[in-house]
């Protein structure tokens, strides 16, 4: 890690927040139509993970897809504009906020059925064995995807064919509205690998730096070993599910003290106390994300609409 | 030309296309070792060895899965499904993700992928392993569907469905393949999403395909010695739909009726009729009518299942009705 990528995250993370955070308003305004999913709270988990990959490592994840998107380099501006629904946007305005892909950067979406896209990532990896290269697909999931059949089907496929799939479980402690307890026989959800002889650790998943650390290693490990691996990381989210949650089933109370753990406010500190920026180059980087955010909003806002004839292309290639 | 069963003509579509492009590979139960429950990929394990020839564990979701994400990444899986019953299992990922990954993502890869299904009552395996349910997965943009009639398109067709680059069902029918026919040798390709005649006739069209197809042929012999000239279309494809043919034979005959194993309600004859009523009303002269399976669960009993069943028997009937 060197100060230049250090700071590099940190860009990502504020810009994850911001872009987010804007399209709360525009989502309020009625701009954005749909279910929009914030990542608010989890930001160092995709930008650590992400930030460990090789760039022909592959990238696949669930509808809260905001954050890893723009981590994998699709522009603030795509991200913007498809969340408009917008033809500038990477899926030309079809997907929306839980389809963001972009085959350019190896992120392959952005799967909005709850553990749908399991069995489709041990498929790339099936893919890249065949192909006879060394490629690692990353899949990242929430809790309450590993209650589902998708979840044990896959994992177990992974483990008798020697998969190259480092499995990412984001446990944010509620699978929508049901905390993880009330959902999952086991909470250390770890131990749920273990029944597939599966490698697997934990991670605490608001400090970036740690994460990326575990990214690292066990992606090296899947690599290395030709073998899938278990990595949960510990997190929260700071919003609701998704825009029209009331948030019946946690108290102001719990949410605050995650607040005080923000991922970017201990990046923050990490950074200044070990002298690796000043103030004045976070502030910086700040000014920097709003200028890109608002360009974003600006250069969504002016994209025309697809025309109506793309309702019918991308169906079938031929 | 070689006769041969429609079990042999599938093996060798698979063979070949296998034998042309390395990115081909099968994945199944018991595709493998045991050389498939229908016998379709005997000797293919030997031959092509564990990683061309994967058997799965009993997860229809795993199988479909591990397709589609194999073929987004530019590989051509074949994967088979022991009975299209066994893909309700796996409709989440057949109609919700293989039918509509493309299209979400604003086509930015491809789906070159197939699934192989026997589908089909009549072998007394009960309600939940006979069913014929085609036209619920032909319901869904996104995915092709396919069902051949003939050794001949049987292998003409898997040839062109392997080779598509869109996500293909492929649909056999249990107690077909035995049937034999003339089967072109080598490279042989069906165009995907075109309709047939496979009898000419001149006094009403007989719109079909898969077992409809047997049944059918067999009832326009019996018609003939009684004058009757039914012509037959064979749609071959279920989606994309290629009526042409079969408007063009209406508007010589102006009678119709549709032969298809799966249940009357909501299916394919209901869906070929309004096209024809939509597309040639002013050619209508009867009642176009629906042969289909009786409104039941299969049962395990031969007796009764026969009697739920289509048969050679009511697509006279329904002919001669048309013609009255």
């Amino acid at each position: 890690m060197n100060k230049g990528q250090l700071l590099d995250w940190y860009y990502q993370m504020v810009l994850i927040r911001r872009v987010e955070e804007r399209g709360a308003e525009l989502y309020q305004a009625g701009k954005i139509g749909g279910f929009m999913h914030l990542y608010i709270g989890q930001e160092a988990v995709s930008t650590g993970i992400v930030a460990a990959r090789e760039p022909r490592d592959r990238l696949i994840t669930a509808y809260r897809d905001h954050g890893v998107a723009l981590n994998c380099g699709i522009s603030a501006r795509e991200v913007m504009a498809e969340l408009l629904g917008k033809i500038t946007g990477m899926s030309k305005g079809k997907g929306g906020s839980m389809h963001m892909a972009s085959v350019e950067k190896n992120m392959w979406g952005g799967h909005a059925i709850v553990g749908a896209h399991l069995p489709i990532a041990a498929g790339m990896a099936l893919g890249d064995q065949y192909a006879g290269n060394d490629n690692v697909t990353i899949c990242m999931f929430g809790d309450g995807a590993t209650n589902i059949g998708y979840f044990h089907e896959a994992l177990n496929l992974s483990k008798i064919w020697n998969l190259r799939v480092l499995w990412v479980c984001e446990n944010n402690k509620y699978g929508m509205g049901t905390a993880v307890e009330r959902a999952s026989a086991v909470v250390d959800i770890r131990q749920k690998a273990e029944a597939y002889a599966m490698k697997n650790g934990q991670v605490d998943g608001m400090d970036v730096v740690k994460v990326y650390q575990a990214a690292k290693e066990t992606i090296d490990f899947v690599r290395r070993e030709s073998q899938p691996y278990f990595l949960e990381v510990i997190t929260y989210r700071f919003r609701g599910h998704s825009m029209g949650d009331p948030e019946r089933y946690r108290r102001p109370e719990e949410v605050r003290q995650w607040q005080e753990n923000d991922p970017i406010g201990i990046f923050r500190r990490y950074l200044l106390e070990n002298k690796l920026a000043d103030q004045k180059t976070l502030d910086e980087i700040e000014a920097r994300v709003e200028r890109d955010v608002q360009d974003a909003v600006e250069f969504a806002e002016a994209s025309p609409e697809p025309p109506l004839q793309e309702l019918y292309t991308d169906i079938f290639v031929d | 030309m070689a006769r041969m069963t429609m079990r042999e003509a599938i093996s060798q579509a698979l063979m070949e296309e296998m034998d042309r492009d390395p990115s081909v590979f099968i994945l199944g139960e018991e595709v493998g070792v045991w050389g498939g429950t229908y016998a379709v990929t005997k000797g293919f394990y030997d031959k092509y060895g564990p990683k061309r020839v994967k058997d799965t564990p009993i997860a229809e979701n795993a199988i479909i899965g591990a397709a589609i994400g194999a073929a987004m990444v530019g590989q051509r899986p074949v994967a088979e499904l022991m009975t299209i019953n066994f893909a309700f299992s796996a409709m989440d990922m057949i109609v919700n993700q293989a039918a509509k990954l493309r299209y979400m993502f604003g086509g930015q890869f491809n789906l070159p992928l197939v699934i192989r299904a026997v589908g089909g009552g009549g072998r007394q395996l009960g309600a939940t392993h006979s069913q014929t349910p085609d036209a619920v997965f032909a319901h869904f943009p996104g995915l092709k569907v396919v069902s051949p009639g003939t050794p001949a398109d049987a292998k003409g067709l898997l040839k062109s469905a392997i080779r598509s680059d869109d996500p293909v069902l492929f649909i056999e029918h249990a107690t077909m393949y035995q049937v034999r026919g003339e089967v072109p040798e080598g490279e042989y390709l069906e165009p995907i999403g075109k309709s047939k005649i496979q009898r000419p006739g001149r006094d009403l069209t007989i719109v079909t395909y898969c077992k409809g197809l047997e049944l059918s042929m067999k009832a326009a012999e019996e018609l003939a010695r009684e004058g009757i000239e039914a012509e037959i279309v064979d749609l071959r494809t279920l989606r994309p739909l290629d009526m042409a043919p079969v408007l063009e034979s209406f508007k010589k005959t102006n009678r119709a009726i549709v032969v298809e194993e799966g249940w009357k309600s909501f299916g394919v004859g209901s869906e070929v009729a309004s096209r024809i009523y939509e597309q040639a009303f002013d050619y209508v002269d009867a009642p176009i009518l629906r042969v289909a399976q009786k409104e039941v669960p299969l049962p395990y009993n031969r007796t009764l299942e026969q009697a739920a069943l289509p048969q050679v028997a009511d697509i006279i009937a329904a002919a001669k009705e048309v013609l009255r």
